[in-house]
């Protein structure tokens, strides 16, 4: 499958036969995909295809039984969820997974990752760097949270936002972050449709003017069709057949595969 | 009757230490810790035994207590950080104990169910006797007032924020690329170090510690008082640690208005009435008395 990618900006990531079981059950079954810097690739297929638990496999939150990922240049197979968020890949839930108890201001400024402030001396020693590092990352989550449309709740706790919200404060979350590429799990999944725009905006604004990467899964035909440069479909573990939206649509194989299941 | 009054107030500065060092493992991070009057015990007795046996300077055997605390901290944390969250429990439960029997079957250093007598105590002969009480209250309300000005830092800090994470989602908090293990276990060795200096100071007040002091009963007091107080809030637990004393001692004046209630009953009693207080208290306000204050940075008013 990469053999037949066009030649361009080299592959971000690179998943090569990775599978996972859960006991007798093959969840996901050699699957191999690849996502180039600059990319919005589409992953879709029916429940239960193995999306998410591929999603799980990419970022470290589950160990492949087979199977190699490599990030970057680097093999990052056997490497924890954290160390790969620290390499640059980031993602988002399937069900939203906000630090409920937390104002969403502070969901956001918990996110950028090695923070002087995070370790205790620097508290005592180097009080006016870690105010000035704060002080940046306020900035920066006022601008996130201009472009998610939530600085009106930015006070609130994020266990009080509604469904859409909630994906967008993930969505957010991840922008705090200087990442090489992000992995959402339906990000479109319960949001309504004015969301939907702000989203499909965000998304798209992200890989233009800022050169984000993405892999997203989604159950929504449209989200996928406006923003993917190429889609995967995946069904029963395994990658059924890749390409453009137009070519994926026409396909037999991927019309039963969803009539199948349910879209 | 003041003698009385500021004994009782040093004892609810053993139990603010105690709250505060549980705020930051519990409140905090949402790190269980059942095995309180482990960490209490250790510091109390290490402590005792370098200053009373091997003729340590006091102070110099309360700074290795708290050590003590702080290493049995880390490890507890380092040996149930990659398991479940419940093995916490079930691994601090059992150090407690483990604690509390070594000290108890050992008799050479320990003196086992004798108890160790401790002669010495800190800044001794600095006033007269009787002032010496006073003196000691004021040590510990420095010790309190340290820990707590430590607990407030950390909750404001950028720290307190990613231990929040941490207790909120800790599968979130690792795939932001935060080091939780690290931040866990630094959190908890932070509590341990502040539970052994509370165990040093009291084992030097009291003078004679023994086992039965060490129950898994102290775990639920300070428990009590996080909760009553407010988790993760500071300033909640103050009060918490204040109302769970006084409920304490004040159920001994029972026994003066009621000298028909015998004491085992009344120390029954005592228990009910904090375990009703908690039922109460969950009830009516689970998120404690001072709850948790939303978060609010110090840089949004200017802008
Ligand atoms: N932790 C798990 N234990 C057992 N089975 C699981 C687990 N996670 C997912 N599965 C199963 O694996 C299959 C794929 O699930 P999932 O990856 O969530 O699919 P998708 O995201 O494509 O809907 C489903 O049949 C699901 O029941
Ligand atoms: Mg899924």
């Amino acid at each position: 499958m990469t053999g037949s990618q066009p030649a361009g900006p080299r592959p971000i990531i690179e998943a090569t036969e990775v599978s996972r079981n859960f006991g007798a059950f093959v969840a996901v079954d050699r699957m191999s995909i690849s996502v180039r810097e600059g990319e919005i690739v589409g992953l879709i297929g029916p429940n239960g295809a193995g999306k998410s638990t591929f999603f799980n496999l990419l970022s470290g939150v589950m160990r492949p039984s087979r199977g190699r990922v490599v990030f970057d240049g680097a093999d990052i197979t056997k490497l924890s969820p954290s160390k790969r968020a620290r390499l640059g890949m980031l993602r988002t839930f399937q069900l939203s997974r906000e630090f409920s108890r937390m104002t969403v201001l502070e969901n956001l400024l918990v996110a950028p990752q090695v923070q002087l402030g995070e370790d205790l001396l620097p508290l005592f020693t180097r009080r006016r760097e870690v105010d000035e590092i704060e002080r940046r990352h306020f900035d920066r989550a006022k601008e996130v949270l201009a472009i998610a449309k939530l600085e009106h709740v930015e006070n609130n706790r994020a266990s009080d936002l509604s469904g859409g919200q909630k994906k967008l404060l993930e969505l957010a979350r991840t922008l705090m972050v200087d990442s090489k590429l992000i992995l959402l799990d339906e990000p479109g999944a319960g949001v309504n449709p004015a969301l939907m725009k702000t989203l499909s905006d965000m998304i798209q604004m992200l890989r233009n003017d800022h050169g984000k990467t993405f892999l997203i899964v989604e159950h929504d035909m449209d989200l996928i069709a406006s923003l993917c440069t190429s889609v995967t479909v995946m069904a029963e573990g395994r990658t059924l057949v890749s390409g453009s939206f137009d070519e994926i649509r026409q396909n037999r194989q991927v019309l039963d595969a969803y009539l199948g299941g349910a879209a | 009757m003041l003698a009385y009054i500021v004994s009782l107030a040093t004892f609810v500065g053993f139990f603010m230490l105690l709250a505060i060092a549980l705020n930051l493992q519990w409140g905090m991070t949402g790190m269980v810790n059942f095995g309180i009057a482990g960490f209490y015990a250790l510091g109390a007795y290490t402590s005792g035994i370098l200053s009373s046996k091997l003729g340590l300077p006091v102070g110099l055997a309360m700074m290795v207590a708290v050590l003590a605390g702080l290493a049995a901290g880390a490890a507890l944390a380092l040996l149930s950080g990659r398991l479940r969250d419940d093995y916490l429990a079930i691994v601090t439960l059992g150090f407690g104990e483990i604690v509390r029997l070594i000290i108890l079957n050992e008799d050479q250093i320990t003196e086992g169910p004798r108890g160790l007598r401790i002669a010495e105590q800190p800044l001794a002969g600095w006033v007269s006797v009787e002032n010496y009480p006073l003196l000691y209250l004021g040590l510990v309300v420095l010790a309190v007032a340290v820990a707590f000005a430590l607990s407030e830092t950390i909750r404001r800090a950028p720290m307190g924020r990613v231990l929040r994470a941490i207790r909120e989602d800790e599968l979130v908090a690792s795939v932001l690329g935060k080091a939780v293990l690290r931040h866990k276990i630094r959190i908890f060795a932070i509590g341990g170090g502040i539970m052994g200096l509370a165990g040093a100071l009291y084992a030097h007040y009291v003078q004679n510690i023994s086992p039965d002091v060490f129950l898994p009963m102290v775990a639920i007091f300070i428990w009590m008082s996080v909760i009553v107080g407010g988790a993760g809030n500071n300033w909640g637990l103050l009060l918490g640690a204040g109302i769970v004393m006084v409920l304490l001692e004040g159920s001994r004046f029972i026994g003066d208005i009621a000298p028909w209630i015998d004491a085992e009953k009344l120390s029954a009693g005592r228990i009910i009435l904090i375990g009703v207080l908690l039922i109460v208290t969950l009830h009516l306000r689970p998120q404690g008395l001072i709850p948790e204050p939303r978060y609010r940075n110090k840089f949004q008013r200017k802008s």
